[in-house]
This record gives C-alpha cells, sequence and structure tokens, in this order.
C-alpha cells in the first residue's frame, strides 16, 4: 500500500492520534470505561496499522522483535512486581492499601502501576501475534 | 515475617520467574531459576504441610481485602497433601530435565520451555492454594495454555496435533468449569468456595445448581480425562518432550481430580451429591469402564509412551472409583492413589525420557534386548510397572489394599474381584516390555547405545525409589490422604 498517497498521509496523521486515544483510555481508566486491556489493544492498532500501510520492515524498525518480547514478559513483571511491593510495605501481596500516605491513593498508586503492566504486556502480545502472522505471508522466517 | 505469606508466595515466585526468565533470554539461567522456584516451593509446601497438620486452616486474604469479597488463599489438610505432592513432582523433573530437554526441544527455545514449565507450575499450584471459584479458573487457565504450549514443543510433528486436540478439549472443559462456576455465583452471590458452601444448603433445590454440578462435573472430567473422556490424553502424552509428559501425567490430572474432590465435598457436601443423585453410580461405572477398556487398549499399543499414557487413563479409574464408594476408606484409597500414582508414572515416564534420549522413538520393535544396554533404566520401569500391577513392597500395592478394603466394606465383593482382575490386564502390558527388553537379542543400533547420564538416572531412580520407600512405609501417604478424607468428609456433613 506504499504507493497510495492518501492513505500514507492519512495513516500519519491517525496514528499519533490513536496513540494518543489509547494513553486517554489508559489514564481515564480509574473514573470509566477503559484501562490497561484497551489501551493496550488500541496502541498496538496504531503499530498494527502502520505495517498495514508502510510494510512489515518498517513497523519491524519502529518496534524491533526484541522489544516487543521484552513487553511481554516485562508487563506480566511489572504487575506481579507491584505485589511484591505491597508485600514489602509490610502488607499482603498485592496489597494497595499500603503504597501511598494514605489507603484512597495507595489504590491509586497500586492500579495506576498495575494497569500500566497490563497495557505493556497486552500490546506485546498483541503486535507479538501479529508480526507471526504477516511474518508468515512474507514467507519470512519470523 | 515471610512465613505468613507462604500460601502466596507458593504461587507468586513460579510467576514471578517466567517473565524473568523471558527477559534474560539464557536458556541455562532460566533452567537454575527453574529449579530454584521449584524447590522452593516444595519447602513452602512442606512447611504449610506441618502448620496445617493439626487440621488448623491457614487463610490468607489477597490485597488484604478480607474473605469473602476478596480473593482468599485457603490451606487445610486437603490441599498442602497436593501442594507437597506438585512441587515435589516439580523438583524432581526439573533437576531431570536438563539433559533431556537440552536433547529434544531447539537450543533457542529453552529459555520459553523453562518460562512455559513455571507458568504450568504456578497454575498448578494456584488451583490448589486457591479458595476462591474464579481464581480457581484463572488458574486452570494459565496451567492449560502453559502445558498446551509445552505439549507443541515434542520434536514429533504430531505433537502439534495432538496439542491442538488437547487444547479444544481442555477449552470445552474449561468453559464448563466457567459455566458451573458462574452458575452457583449467580445463586449464592459468592465466589468465594467456603462462603458458597454455607449458602448453598438454602437454593440446593434449584435446577440452577443442578445444572451447575453437571456443568462442573463434566468440565472436571475432562480435565481429568475420566473415561470416556480421556481422548485427548493419549496423544498428547506420547508426544510431549519426555520431561514434559512426566510432569503432566504426575501433575495435572491429580490437580483435577483435586478439583473435583473440592467441589464435590466442601462446596457441595457429600451428602448433596450422593445421596440425592446418583453421582456415585455414574462415577463407578465410568471407573470400571477406564480400568478395564482403557487396559486392555494399552495392551495393544506399539508406542511405549503411548501404552503408558492409556495406562493413565485406567489408573485414573482408580482414583475416581475410590472417590465413588463414598466412603471414608473408599476416598482414604482415592487420595492415597493419587499421590502413589503419580510417583509411579513419574518414574516411568522419567525412564522412558532416558530411552527417548538414546533411541529418538520409543518403539516396542526398537527396544528389543535394551535392558542389556540399558540395564539401570530398564530395571527401574520394571520396578514401575510391577507398581502399577500392584505387587506388595511397591506403591500400587497399597493404593489397591486400600480400595479392596473399601469395596468390601461397601459389602461389594465383586467389585473386590474386579480390581483384581484389571490388575491382570496391567501385568500383561507391563510383561511386553519384560518380554521385548529382556528375552529379545538387542539389534544393531541398540547394541550401539550406552546407558543414560547420571542427571537423568538420579532423579528418576530417586522416583522409583519412592515407589518402593512408600510401598513400605505407608504412614505419611496413607496417614495424609486420610487426614485429607476426613477433612473433606468434616466439611460436607
Amino acid at each position: 500500500m506504499k504507493d497510495y498517497l492518501v492513505l500514507r498521509v492519512i495513516a500519519k496523521l491517525m496514528i499519533a492520534f490513536m496513540l494518543l486515544f489509547a494513553l486517554y483510555v489508559q489514564f481515564h481508566g480509574d473514573f470509566g470505561p477503559g484501562g490497561g486491556f484497551q489501551a493496550g489493544v488500541i496502541s498496538a492498532a496504531a503499530i498494527i496499522f502502520y505495517a498495514i500501510i508502510y510494510g512489515l520492515p518498517a513497523a519491524r524498525a519502529v518496534v524491533p522483535d526484541w522489544l516487543v518480547e521484552t513487553m511481554v514478559g516485562a508487563g506480566v513483571l511489572l504487575y506481579a512486581g507491584v505485589g511484591v511491593v505491597g508485600l514489602l510495605l509490610g502488607g499482603n501481596y498485592l496489597d494497595y492499601f499500603v503504597l501511598g500516605h494514605d489507603p484512597v491513593h495507595g489504590q491509586h498508586r497500586g492500579i495506576f502501576w498495575v494497569e500500566m503492566g497490563v497495557l505493556i504486556t497486552v500490546a506485546g502480545v498483541m503486535l507479538k501475534i501479529f508480526y507471526l502472522f504477516a511474518g508468515r505471508a512474507e514467507g519470512g522466517e519470523r | 515475617m515471610i512465613a505468613p505469606h507462604f500460601p502466596v508466595l507458593q504461587v507468586v515466585l513460579p510467576l514471578l520467574a517466567a517473565p524473568i526468565m523471558v527477559l534474560l533470554r539464557s536458556g541455562r539461567v532460566a533452567w537454575v531459576l527453574a529449579t530454584v522456584v521449584s524447590w522452593a516451593a516444595l519447602g513452602i509446601a512442606l512447611s504449610l504441610l506441618a502448620q496445617v497438620a493439626d487440621g488448623s486452616v491457614v487463610s490468607y486474604a489477597i490485597g488484604s481485602w478480607p474473605p469473602p469479597w476478596g480473593i482468599e488463599y485457603r490451606i487445610d489438610r486437603v490441599n498442602a497433601f497436593l501442594l507437597v505432592l506438585v512441587s515435589l513432582i516439580a523438583s524432581v523433573v526439573v533437576v531431570y530435565s536438563r539433559a533431556s530437554v537440552a536433547a529434544e526441544v531447539p537450543r533457542e527455545q529453552h529459555y520459553l520451555f523453562y518460562t512455559m514449565y513455571a507458568l504450568c507450575l504456578a497454575g498448578l499450584l494456584g488451583i490448589a492454594a486457591t479458595g476462591d471459584g474464579f481464581n480457581l479458573f484463572v488458574f486452570l487457565e494459565i496451567s492449560s495454555l502453559s502445558s498446551y504450549v509445552l505439549i507443541a514443543l515434542g520434536r514429533d510433528r504430531r505433537a502439534l496435533m495432538a496439542s491442538y486436540q488437547y487444547l479444544i478439549m481442555g477449552t470445552i472443559g474449561a468453559t464448563f468449569i466457567v459455566i458451573g462456576v458462574g452458575l452457583l455465583y449467580l445463586m449464592t452471590g459468592t465466589l468465594n468456595l467456603a462462603d458458597m458452601a454455607s449458602r448453598l444448603p438454602q437454593v440446593t433445590e434449584t435446577r440452577s445448581v443442578l445444572a451447575a454440578l453437571a456443568f462442573l462435573t463434566v468440565g472436571i472430567s475432562l480435565k481429568l480425562a475420566l473415561f470416556p473422556l480421556h481422548l485427548w490424553l493419549p496423544n498428547a502424552y506420547a508426544y510431549a518432550p519426555s520431561a514434559v509428559t512426566a510432569f503432566l501425567a504426575a501433575t495435572a490430572t491429580k490437580v483435577s481430580v483435586y478439583v473435583l474432590l473440592r467441589f464435590y465435598y466442601s462446596v457441595f457436601g457429600e451428602s448433596r451429591v450422593f445421596s440425592a443423585l446418583p453421582m456415585g453410580e455414574i462415577l463407578l461405572v465410568l471407573s470400571l469402564g477406564a480400568m478395564f477398556i482403557a487396559s486392555t487398549v494399552a495392551v495393544f499399543q506399539h508406542d511405549l509412551k503411548r501404552m503408558f499414557a492409556y495406562s493413565s487413563v485406567a489408573q485414573i479409574g482408580y482414583i475416581t472409583l475410590g472417590v465413588s464408594l463414598d466412603s471414608a476408606t473408599g476416598l482414604t484409597a482415592g487420595i492415597v492413589h493419587l499421590f502413589n500414582h503419580a510417583l509411579t508414572k513419574g518414574a516411568l515416564f522419567l525412564l522412558l525420557g532416558s530411552f527417548a534420549l538414546r533411541l529418538g522413538a520409543v518403539k516396542f520393535e526398537n527396544i528389543g534386548g535394551i535392558a542389556r544396554v540399558m540395564p539401570v533404566t530398564s530395571f527401574g520401569i520394571v520396578l514401575g510397572g510391577l507398581s502399577l500391577i500392584g505387587i506388595p513392597g511397591t506403591v500400587g500395592f497399597v493404593s489397591k489394599w486400600y480400595l479392596v478394603l473399601a469395596a468390601f466394606d461397601r459389602g461389594a465383593w465383586w467389585l473386590a474381584l474386579l480390581i483384581v482382575l484389571s490388575s491382570l490386564l496391567a501385568l500383561i502390558y507391563v510383561w511386553r516390555f519384560v518380554e521385548a527388553a529382556y528375552f529379545r537379542e538387542p539389534d544393531e543400533t541398540v547394541a550401539k547405545l550406552k546407558e543414560a547420564p547420571a542427571e537423568m538416572l538420579v532423579p528418576a531412580w530417586l522416583m522409583v525409589g519412592a515407589c518402593i520407600y512408600f510401598g513400605l512405609d505407608t504412614g505419611l501417604t496413607v496417614g495424609g490422604a486420610s487426614q485429607a478424607a476426613a477433612e473433606l468428609l468434616r466439611s460436607g456433613r
């Protein structure tokens, strides 16, 4: 699709807003619909959109394979790590009450980091699946 | 300071190790990590078992949300026993797996193998530790998804197909379980299993609860490979990497049996399941079907791994037979066989892995006279086989002794006869191995083989030794099992 000027221009315009919207969904998740999973899917969709218009190699240059695999692991580690921090601060596992000076603040902080972990892993997994399938179609290895 | 967190640390350690392995991308480091977390889990499980030995219950509130609102981890004598079993098998298999996986799995996938192994362990321990219905489902999915991947890593291309078959069947099973849990949630308004149990009597005569029981029974039976829902099992076990087969055969189905017991006794209450409905009779017939039909099919297999996989289906029949008898002795027999069969099959599949290391495919026509070149491995399989048959002095005898006792308690002498008869079928397929390995002349390829390396033989023989040791000293196994049975029956009445 590299030859379609309209698509290329529109894609360039849209991708920035898609990523911004992903962040909105992420940070607004505390108060309304949204959260890490949706934000992860939307931000992965932005990259996949880029790959569809500009080709897989271009997308792989932006988000290389090693980064995708790191994201898959790092998100889970972040989530589980928040639980361990709660443990180290004297609470139970995944205890957010102890993360801030007052319990409500602590809950906010805990949910923020946990949702961040979800975003990273979900975006990573979506991209990993896309790369695997798209890579097959090109006949390339991985 | 750290001891109060043992119930959750048990699960969290392997869960944390898994993403770290992905980030480090080194097969060797991943193996070290997997070994460390497996042994740590074993230590924690043993300490938990000691804590609850007096009949107390350890409760842990995740996120400090008190149960029944938050997720509760609840350790009593039943699941502490199971936690020890799962982490024990994991600790032995992980030591063995280094050499075996190096031979069977491509090098660049090693760290992913151990990642999946750690996730599977976390899932299985989580199922056992949790006291929350939905959390149980989530851990079931974690362990199932990782085991699909582990099976697909087998070097035979048919492993992919076997894994896919298991994925379809396992997903249907998991869906049924979540529908069952959902219906119970609908009727009781709680997901906490203990809370659910106390609220169920008020709604017990409703059709929704009956449907929940049906969905749970079929779903869990799929996961534990109860005959005739076992069709995924033989291929999955036959084509998975050897270490995976040993690990899954010894733990995955056993944990599913635990889930069945937990729902039947702790949640529904024994009276509901066994007196108001013919569940005992249904289980009895299916167990007998497993014992005879699966054993007969096992006799005609060409592949040793498939043969012992069918034997696993038959042995699961003995476990559910004990459950179906609906008595303290029967339940004890079922739980003790759960432990004993895990040891026996773990040992057998580990030893078959040594053959696989040297031979590739372990078929009857390939192993003629192999006992001359690999005597240690072959003799181990003979001892494991004797335990499958139930020769006195092995763990298999202990299980069958209690099963026969339970049958006599019920006045069912014909059942005792059937138990002994089905053991003869095990004698036939074990004899096929003896005949092939000991009485045939080795061909050229076999004659050139060497004995398996010590790092594989030692863990395998540890399991064989355990089969003999617990066959002679039944204090820990039968003691633990009868305590667990008492715990289940107490919560049921």
